[in-house]
């Protein structure tokens, strides 16, 4: 208890240099503790992105590409699969859903995905959620569109506004359509996924947008189709679709039903399972993790050993008070758990102010995040790993506390009482 | 009456250095006041220091308030003069991110002994009392970095007295002192080692003060190892 108080006095004495060494492990530690949440989040928002679905059908080309443009609205798709062959997987006996998705535009930045009534009754998210809507109802018609919760709290949108779209995918596309506004009819529920993100319309609002377009040219002047002439011509006939969602009548016909479509003739095309292609993907950036966490871990050690020299250098002017010390009675014991002590405090006082500096940082960075990277980083009490690693920074600021202990040690058997200055 | 200490054939010396120490005979009784003096380099803060335990002597024996140093551990003799020695040094004697209070009640929390001598008094009381008596009583809680030489000085008196050690050991605790204020302070010191029954050992190479005791004890002249 004593040595207790004279550590805290002792390191309060000394304000100025325990808080530089305390804010510097605190850095070390946030960048540890903000890699590691940062990651994990990662790993769960894009696994949470989807559920339920059991393959993802498009075009052949990488795995991982289909997967990004597919699910997380990056990258963008190479080629399109015609709508009959589409319709003969969705009517395949071993298929139970299909979401059909025709992409390639964009609105303002954000990814305009053409869809069906499907989408809405079969998408999944995060532990089988399905897709709910905040205002408004599914978009059903030509020039209808539902908005997703991000996309219309951050540009403004209500239901009733006009919306054009962009052909190709960019902030900001430079033809815009806007000949043919939509309408917004539905805004979605917050998700915390890349749904949020995006802008649905109807498979026929695709098709409506590219008429002129058939030959990857934008129309002539002049020949731009309006509203009220694509409303004028009935019914719509769709021709393809980017990629699909398969939901399996039985879990155990995925890989063989996978098989068959890879194998198909028709086109060239492929399926995905998505959990398996996510390892995939993972695996591919597990090796920039663990250098991320090595050098995360060095900056620790870098924190830690700066407390080291810090302590190392103040002994030469506390000569005097170990003297005194070891006059009124304390042995070399109590010397070395003085310093011990000190060094587990700092590290302690290090680790935890680290810990809240994760919490403050991640609330505040949380929405920009999301908004940047549509990452939805969870902000949770401290779990298993974050209590591990406070565990071994104070552990080895307890271990590294010896260093100067030991030097202390020795300087107080060899100066006794005389402190030769 | 028994011995303070009681110093036979003691040769000390700081690792393979020169002796420092070569005393054949050196007693002290109980309950007197030793003036302890020689020229600067004579050994008299190593004799303290073999005293207090501190430094281990390298042959002879050295029995201090009927305990023969050599058969303790050295852990031992850290509690022996955490119960049994109050020590007072030259200069620096407070530590500095103590208060006043707690550096003179640090030997008290240091051991369980010293604590249990105060007479069912408080720590804090005691302290309290021996500042009243050395008169720095208005002074307990002020940083000890805002004390003037000699108000530090009777802050380590206290200290060295809190718990009523038997023997006090002091270092040339006046050397930094004005004269007059030299005085002063001995007499304060006297009067509580009166108080408390201590045997008081108090080194110095000024002999100016040396009537003021009941033993002088010449160094050079009892250290053979002082050419
Ligand atoms: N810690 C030490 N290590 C080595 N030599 C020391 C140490 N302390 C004192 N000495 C030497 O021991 C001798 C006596 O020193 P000291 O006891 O301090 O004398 P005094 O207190 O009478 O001035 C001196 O020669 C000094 O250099
Ligand atoms: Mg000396």
């Amino acid at each position: 208890m004593l040595v207790f108080d004279l550590a805290l006095k002792s390191l309060r004495n000394r304000a100025f240099s325990t808080s530089l060494t305390v804010g510097s492990i605190a850095l070390s530690v946030a960048l540890l503790i903000g890699v590691e949440n940062v990651r994990v989040g990662m790993r769960e928002s894009f696994s949470n992105t989807i559920s339920q679905t059991d393959l993802i059908v498009g075009a052949k080309g990488g795995t991982i590409q289909l997967l990004l443009y597919s699910v997380f609205g990056m990258g963008s798709p190479t080629n399109n699969l015609t709508w009959d062959t589409y319709r003969e997987w969705a009517e395949h006996p071993a298929v139970e859903w299909t979401i059909p998705y025709g992409l390639g535009d964009s609105h303002r930045g954000f990814r305009v995905i053409g869809t069906n009534e499907d989408f809405y009754r079969h998408y999944r998210y995060r532990g089988g959620q399905a897709i709910a809507l905040a205002e408004g109802r599914p978009g059903s018609g030509v020039f209808d569109v539902t908005l997703g919760a991000d996309v219309a709290s951050e540009l403004g949108y209500g239901l009733g506004d006009e919306v054009a779209v962009t052909h190709g995918i960019g902030e900001v596309g430079f033809l815009n359509h806007d000949q043919m506004p939509f309408t917004v009819v539905g805004i979605l529920d917050k998700t915390f996924t890349p749904v949020d993100r995006a802008v649905y319309v109807t498979l026929e609002g695709i098709e409506a947008i590219h008429f002129g377009w058939e030959d990857g040219a934008p129309p002539m002047p002049g020949e731009e189709q309006t509203r009220e002439a694509v409303l004028a011509m009935g019914e719509i006939e769709i021709t393809q679709v980017t990629s699909f969602f398969v939901g399996a009548t039985n879990r155990r016909d995925v890989l063989r039903l996978q098989r068959e479509v890879n194998d198909y003739e028709g086109e060239p095309m492929m399926a995905v399972i998505p959990g398996l292609a996510l390892n995939e993907m993972w695996q591919g950036i597990g090796y920039a993790e663990t250098g991320l966490r090595v050098v995360t871990i060095f900056v620790v050690l870098v924190g830690l050993l700066g407390m080291l020299v810090s302590l190392y250098t103040s002994l030469n002017e506390r000569r005097r008070e170990m003297a005194i010390l070891r006059a009124v009675g304390a042995g070399p014991n109590r010397i070395v758990s003085l310093l011990v002590l000190e060094s587990v405090c700092l590290a302690a006082a290090g680790a935890i102010g680290g810990l809240a500096l994760v919490y403050v940082l991640l609330s505040a960075g949380q929405p920009i995040v999301e908004a940047q990277v549509g990452l939805f980083i969870p902000i949770r009490p401290p779990g298993s790993i974050e209590l591990l690693f406070l565990g071994a920074v104070v552990t080895a600021g307890f271990l590294m506390g010896f260093v100067p202990a030991l030097k202390a040690y020795r300087t107080a058997l060899h100066d006794g009482l005389a402190v030769r200055v | 009456m028994s011995l303070a200490i009681d110093i036979r054939r003691l040769r000390f010396r700081y690792g393979g250095g020169p002796w420092v120490l070569d005393i054949p005979e050196l007693t002290l009784e109980r309950g007197e006041r030793a003036f302890l003096f020689g020229p600067s380099g004579s050994g008299k803060t190593t004799l303290l220091g073999v005293l207090a335990g501190v430094l281990e002597a390298n042959e002879g024996e050295v029995t201090v308030l009927g305990e023969d140093l050599a058969s303790l551990s050295s852990a031992q003799r850290d509690a022996f003069r955490a119960q049994h020695i109050g020590y007072v040094f030259q200069m620096f004697n407070l530590i500095p991110y103590l208060s006043v209070l707690d550096n003179i009640a640090l030997p008290a929390r240091m051991d369980p002994a010293r604590r249990a001598r105060l007479d069912g008094a408080g720590v804090k009381e005691t302290a309290a009392l021996l500042a009243d008596h050395l008169q720095i009583g208005d002074l307990l809680k002020k940083p000890v970095t805002e004390l003037s030489v000699g108000q530090q000085q009777r802050v380590a008196a206290c200290r060295a007295l809190i718990g009523a050690p038997e023997l006090i050991v002091a270092d040339e605790p006046t050397s930094s002192l004005d004269f007059d204020r030299r005085e002063a302070f001995l007499e304060l010191l006297f009067q509580e080692c009166e108080r408390a029954g201590a045997t008081l050992v108090f080194v110095s190479h000024d002999r100016t003060l040396e009537g003021m005791f009941s033993r002088r004890i010449s160094l050079p002249d009892v250290n053979k190892a002082v050419l």
